[in-house]
């Protein structure tokens, strides 16, 4: 059975920061392939349009461009991607402060164009079978980028075999 | 260097393996003097905590050297000597800034998996399951410690490393169980395990000011260590533990209770077997004897403090009685880094020796030898460290 891809996903997570520091971060394009690993450049062409390079785990490169819709700093970022894109889409994230004192609510959308056919293919090549969880981790890459100024990691560090070889 | 690798159910060995190296701008290195096995490991090393890999290394309670710091470390240098506590705390998060560290939300790599689990995923710990974060531990010559400006406390001169290693786990751990007990002055607690952390909750209980505690276990050198700190004592494998409770509180209940055995509970009771057939054929993960004797026996409105790990899910819990009774239940990882300094003036002041708790010293070579000694407590054993 093919993979069936989701076609409007929204995730969201609570940072302690301001949602001016937030949107600053991902109002420069170029930070996002820090939270997306997917991502491998985003370059800005002007204020409002950009080109994206995204590699899928197989090793295609995927390239499109896409231009911001809605701009409000502290508040909200719009884009979508230009007409005939490989990877049809467009999204939103908004921030708006938390109650309590815990920091800025950050609620991201993401609308992919329906599945099947060569566009659904291609959006289930680069984010899996699972991009409400791939939009998961990078909110929560943003969340530990932001509060903690690192991303935890345990790649490279040391282990046993067991007995076993490596 | 030399490190203690979890190899699967009962089986650990020391391996050769790589230095670990700076990761990230707020790791530190530390180059390990002393360690310790935790009661903690032995539900690994009986494999009751699922997400543990073969080759992972082991240890959470651990302290030494630093040789190396990143570049966003800037409260410790090369050459200091330090504790680092188990649970590894970003500082920065709205837990870490209510001093909730063990609920910390950004040193989990693996938060997917516990959140799978439980809903939300805690701080990461050294040596403990890839749930809670896969970090290599510190029963080894180095240790990779994230963090090190939230977490490691320097050690002043003059305290020997047995006297200050057990800040990294139990004397806090038994410290902050203590405070969950909610003691009042004239008050009677009863804490079920007279292991490494239950002694250090007695010692806790009474410089919280209760009047009387009762340890509860059935190993003679446990309970012979727990009333040398002023505790009564209760062998289960004598006596009926509520009868005696019940007796020795005047039909009362103690008002607050520890359980400080956690998922491997042993007994004899049928609810006991009960759970042994269950988690045998994995209906249940957790068994939970010592809880519900706890729940039984505690006094109207008193309090349960679970300091023991549980890790999964139990059966047969009393919830009518606990909400007949109106207990509260307080519990939980410790939040180590809250306790690290004020526990660190009290053994500085000479209130207490935590070094009291160690039966047995091992060069870390001879872990296997260790971990089976503690597993069976075998010789006395109560507490184990390592030395690298």
């Amino acid at each position: 059975m093919a993979a069936t891809v989701q076609t409007r996903i929204r995730r969201s997570n609570t940072i302690k920061r301001s949602p001016m520091d937030l949107y600053d971060y991902w109002r420069d394009l170029s930070n996002l392939p820090e939270l997306m690993p997917y991502l491998e450049r985003v370059i800005m062409s002007d204020t409002t349009r950009s080109r994206w390079y995204a590699r899928t785990p197989g090793g295609q490169s995927i390239e499109w461009n896409a231009r911001i819709t809605e701009d409000e700093p502290g508040r909200v970022i719009a884009w979508e991607s230009e007409e005939d894109a490989d990877m049809a889409s467009s999204g939103s994230v908004r921030f708006s402060p938390a109650p309590g004192d815990k920091g800025t609510e950050v609620v991201v959308d993401m609308n992919y164009d329906p599945p099947g056919g060569a566009l659904g293919d291609m959006v289930s090549k680069l984010l899996g079978e699972n991009p409400a969880q791939v939009l998961t981790e990078g909110l929560r890459r943003f969340k530990r980028r932001m509060e903690a100024g690192e991303i935890p990691t345990i790649e490279s560090q040391p282990r046993g075999t067991c007995g076993k070889g490596r | 260097m030399k490190a203690v690798t979890w190899c699967g159910k009962k089986t650990v060995n020391v391996e050769e393996v790589s230095e670990p190296r700076i990761l990230n701008p707020h790791d530190a290195i530390v180059r390990i003097t002393l360690t310790a096995i935790c009661g903690s490991d032995l539900h690994l090393y009986d494999n009751y905590i699922p997400t543990m890999e073969p080759g992972d290394i082991l240890g959470h309670e651990f302290m030494g050297e630093v040789v190396e710091i990143g570049a966003e470390v800037f409260n410790l240098r090369v050459g200091d000597r330090v504790v680092v506590p188990f649970t590894i705390s970003c500082g920065r998060c709205w837990f870490c800034e209510q001093q909730l560290y063990s609920a910390c939300d950004n040193t989990n790599p693996n938060a997917w998996m516990a959140e799978k689990v439980y809903g939300h995923s805690g701080a990461g710990i050294y040596g403990y399951s890839h749930m809670l974060g896969g970090y290599a531990g510190g029963q080894a010559q180095y240790a990779r410690v994230p963090f090190a400006d939230v977490g490691p406390i320097k050690i002043p001169d003059g305290l020997r490393d047995e006297q200050v290693l057990f800040l990294s786990d139990i004397f806090p751990t038994g410290y902050a169980a203590a405070e969950n007990c909610n003691i009042h002055p004239g008050d009677i607690v009863a804490i079920w395990g007279a292991g490494p952390v239950a002694q250090f909750g007695i010692r806790s209980a009474f410089m919280l000011g209760a009047e009387r505690v009762i340890a509860i276990d059935r190993v003679a050198e446990r309970l012979d260590m727990a009333e040398r700190a002023g505790a009564e004592t209760i062998d289960y494998s004598e006596d009926n533990v509520f009868e005696k409770l019940m007796d020795m509180t005047a039909g009362r209940g103690p008002d607050s209770c520890m359980d400080a055995v956690g998922l491997e509970a042993h007994g004899t009771s049928p609810d006991a077997v009960y759970d042994r057939v269950k988690a045998a054929t994995m209906m249940v993960t957790d068994r939970i004897h010592a809880l519900r004797q706890a729940i039984e026996a505690v006094r109207k409105c008193g309090t349960l403090s679970i300091p023991g790990v549980y890790g999964g899910v139990a059966d047969k819990f009393p919830i009518g009685a606990v909400f007949g009774k109106g207990i509260t239940i307080r519990t939980g990882q410790t939040h180590v880094q809250r306790y690290l300094r004020p526990l660190l003036d009290c053994v500085q002041r000479g209130d207490i020796d935590p070094s009291f708790v160690i039966t047995h010293r091992f060069p870390l070579e001879e872990a296997p030898e260790a971990y089976a000694l503690f597993s069976e407590r075998r010789d006395g054993c109560v507490k184990v460290v390592l030395q690298p």
